[in-house]
């Protein structure tokens, strides 16, 4: 009789410890998830706002995997018309050590009303990033001489080797490009 | 038979010079094709404005010169822009520099930017200067103009009309309030004081023209 009750208040000891734990996985699940939810709606973290020089670090990383960046805006519709192009790219070369970086010019106060819907009315899983520095006389001679300031830009770059280019890309042109670098 | 081929080669040398000789003074004389740039002879132009009358160059005998801007109805930066293009045209008309501005963009790729949605545009903002459609889409082409706005600012010198300055109106395309250094007024004021542009050439984001 008295083993019995042992058994049994064991079980239910056991339970009762299950149960705290499924809470406490439960409760870290849901602050991961608000975590998330909180991430994904906050646009500054969806699209980081930079300055030129804030921007610039993005440009001139010296690894070994090569870097394809894109300057683009919601309103300028060659550029959304090659969007596809650059993200077919980002999966396709995923392993490859390739990586895309969508760099909008979009005015800052459309990032939440333009840019943000955009991106998830279209899956845009590209790193989107805010290039906020109004002064653009000062830094568009920076990333090229042959810049006249039109966008679609774009620059494909890994170590020191890079090229720019102002003009729109096909998938397969983009890739042609890509793998004269790789 | 070697004295011969030397004698050749002279030969082909000399045309050649000649020849070259010959481009260069054509560059000299006509205004250059492609891409103009600081110092070249701007040709004149002959483009419908939204009233419906032609305009040229030469039908402002008066002037001594001419800020010519590419913009259009639709693009951010243009629209922005568009109430500094109507101050420097009331600030530089009477000086003798009158704004034109010119729509490059194709309206079969932009829709926004039929003649039609120009004069709309035209009459809605009470443009004071021509807004002109480049139907033929050779004035920004030979100008070498990539994107809207793009300026340049052309000064008049013994009737023809000399590229004095090429790129932005200042240096806040999006934000009159902020801007800081007024490039474009500040090129038009040298050229009306006498002296040089210090500040030839600037760049700035534009939507990309459409054709």
């Amino acid at each position: 009789m008295k083993s019995i009750l042992l058994v049994v208040s064991f079980i239910f000891l056991f339970s009762c410890a299950d149960k705290k734990k499924e809470a406490i996985a439960e409760q870290a699940l849901e602050i991961a998830e608000l975590k998330e939810e909180v991430s994904k709606n906050d646009p500054r973290l969806r699209v980081p706002s930079y300055n030129f020089e804030e921007l610039s670090t993005l440009l001139t990383k010296d690894n070994d995997t090569a870097y394809v960046v894109n300057f683009w805006a919601t309103w300028c519709r060659p550029c959304i018309k090659e969007l596809p192009a650059f993200e077919k790219l980002n999966a396709d070369y995923s392993e490859n050590k390739v990586k895309v970086l969508l760099v909008t010019l979009d005015f800052p106060d459309k990032i939440e009303k333009q840019v943000i819907p955009f991106m998830d009315k279209n899956n845009i899983q590209s790193e989107v990033v805010l290039l906020d520095d109004p002064d653009s006389n000062s830094w568009i001679p920076k990333i090229s001489k042959d810049w006249s300031g039109a966008i679609p830009a774009t620059i494909i770059y890994k170590g020191k080797a890079r090229e720019f280019y102002e003009r729109s890309f096909t998938f397969e042109e983009l890739e042609t490009e890509l793998k004269k670098i790789l | 038979m070697i004295r011969k081929q030397i004698i050749m080669e002279i030969a082909v040398v000399l045309i050649v010079i000649v020849v070259m000789s010959g481009f260069k003074t054509n560059n000299v004389e006509f205004p250059v094709e492609g891409t103009y740039r600081i110092g070249d002879v701007a040709a004149d132009i002959n483009l419908m404005n939204t009233d419906g009358t032609m305009v040229s160059y030469s039908n402002y005998p008066d002037a001594k010169g001419f800020i010519v801007i590419f913009t259009c109805n639709t693009c951010p930066f243009a629209v922005a822009s568009e109430d500094r293009i109507i101050t420097l045209d009331a600030e530089f008309k009477g000086k003798g520099y009158p704004v034109i501005a010119i729509n490059p963009n194709d309206p079969s790729v932009q829709p926004d930017d039929t003649f039609k949605l120009m004069q709309e545009k035209a009459e809605a903002k009470e443009f004071t200067f021509p807004y002109l459609y480049d139907e033929s889409k050779t004035v920004y082409a030979q100008y070498g103009a990539k994107k809207t706005p793009h300026v340049y600012l052309l000064q008049k010198e013994s009737e023809k009309n000399i590229v004095k300055y090429i790129g932005a109106i200042d240096d806040n395309v999006r934000n009159g309030a902020a801007v800081k250094d007024t490039f474009l007024a500040n090129a038009v004021n040298e050229l009306l004081g006498g002296k040089e542009v210090t500040v030839k050439e600037t760049k700035a984001i534009g939507c990309s023209i459409k054709v």
